[in-house]
């Protein structure tokens, strides 16, 4: 029997696999900077104090700013009603069983909303610190939140996400010496995967902290928008 | 685990990838991931085999080529790669580095047809 060889042929394609999904955050992006919407996709294990925190800064940015909130979340409304005490526009993206959001479902939820009358936009991912680490939301900043109580070696157990994050709060800091914080070790740990990271401590039992976190993100709004005048 | 919808954006991409290519058959997905990316290996090749029944890969094999870390060194001024992904410091002289060269892909690189085309070689892809 003759052996029919078949000629193999391998073309090279050299393709991101989430193209489809980056093509459309650049797009979200750009459309944020047009209208002048300031996107900050907060990532956290579930428990991390992300809808606390989200809370205080909707309510204390809202006082100056058109503030909004995606929330999204695994089946429950209860994180929706509670940020909508807060006054803001607040959409919940159910996820079903995805565990993290996608552009696609952020600009799906965008839909009705007058983004010329929103300066920030936070996007508050669904708890889990390795899925959401993969899609770009068309975000300007990428924020990981950690808990005191997490553990110093909690950022090295999830390199990913932390080094594709821009900054890092530390969330519960008035819990931190009753829960045997290790400040130096925490940092360390946050520097060894994501060199020269900003971090911020935080809590809002106490306020402790929150000023100036929120005064970094007027300041990356700021950034932000000369950087947009110069297009 | 988000492998699944991974494996779905793969498939999907290759599809189109061959259809534009004129690749018949892919019998062969060429894949590189890097230890950054996020993805876990085995759930994607898991996924992947659930995802790929019914449609036109069907029967394909997946191939991966994990992709360490590389950094820039600012000292050394050299790139290196990382025997893992962490700590970020140059292996050599031990400073921080943020600067990732590599490491965070997650890219459809390659796929091989069992056919041959009408008349035509290797050629490159459509940009
Ligand atoms: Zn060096």
């Amino acid at each position: 029997m003759q052996e029919v060889t078949l000629n193999p042929r391998i073309v090279e394609i050299r393709q991101n696999i989430l193209k489809k999904n980056d093509v459309l955050a650049r797009e979200l992006r750009k459309g944020f900077q047009e209208a002048g919407v300031y996107v900050i996709n907060l990532v956290s294990s579930p428990g991390a104090g992300k809808t606390t925190l989200l809370t205080e800064m909707l309510t204390r940015l809202g006082e100056r700013y058109g503030v909004a909130a995606l929330v999204g979340d695994l089946a429950t409304e209860n994180d929706a009603e509670r940020l909508r005490l807060s006054g803001a526009q607040v959409r919940q993206i159910t996820t079903g069983t995805v565990c993290h959001l996608d552009a696609e479902m952020v600009k799906r939820n965008l839909e009705g909303w007058d983004l010329e009358a929103i300066d920030f936009l936070f996007i508050e991912n669904v708890g889990n610190l390795v899925c959401p680490a993969s899609y770009d939301l068309g975000e300007n900043q990428r924020v990981v939140l950690f808990s005191v109580t997490e553990g110093e070696d909690k950022p090295v157990k999830y390199p990913t996400i932390v080094n594709s994050a821009d900054t890092a709060v530390i969330t519960k800091i008035d819990l931190a010496e009753a829960v045997g914080f290790q400040r130096e070790c925490f940092y360390e740990a946050l520097n060894e995967v994501r060199p020269g990271i900003p971090i911020f401590e935080v809590s809002v039992r106490t306020g402790e902290g929150i000023e100036e976190w929120i005064a970094h993100l007027e300041a990356g709004k700021a950034a932000f928008e000369k950087a947009a005048g110069c297009l | 685990m988000h492998e699944l919808s991974i494996a779905h954006s793969l498939v999907e991409l290759a599809i189109e990838a061959a259809e534009k290519t004129g690749t018949k058959r892919v019998k062969t997905l060429y894949l590189k991931l890097g230890v950054l990316s996020g993805v876990v290996k085995e759930a994607l090749e898991f996924s992947f085999d659930v995802v790929v029944q019914g449609t036109p890969l069907e029967g394909a094999r997946l191939v991966i080529e994990d992709i360490p870390v590389k950094v820039f060194c600012p000292d050394c001024k050299q790139a290196h790669i990382l025997p893992e992904p962490f700590p970020m410091r140059c292996p050599v002289c031990k400073r921080r580095t943020g600067q990732v060269l590599e490491g965070r892909e997650m890219e459809l690189y390659a796929l091989e047809g069992g056919e041959e085309d009408a008349g035509s070689d290797v050629k490159p892809p459509d940009r």
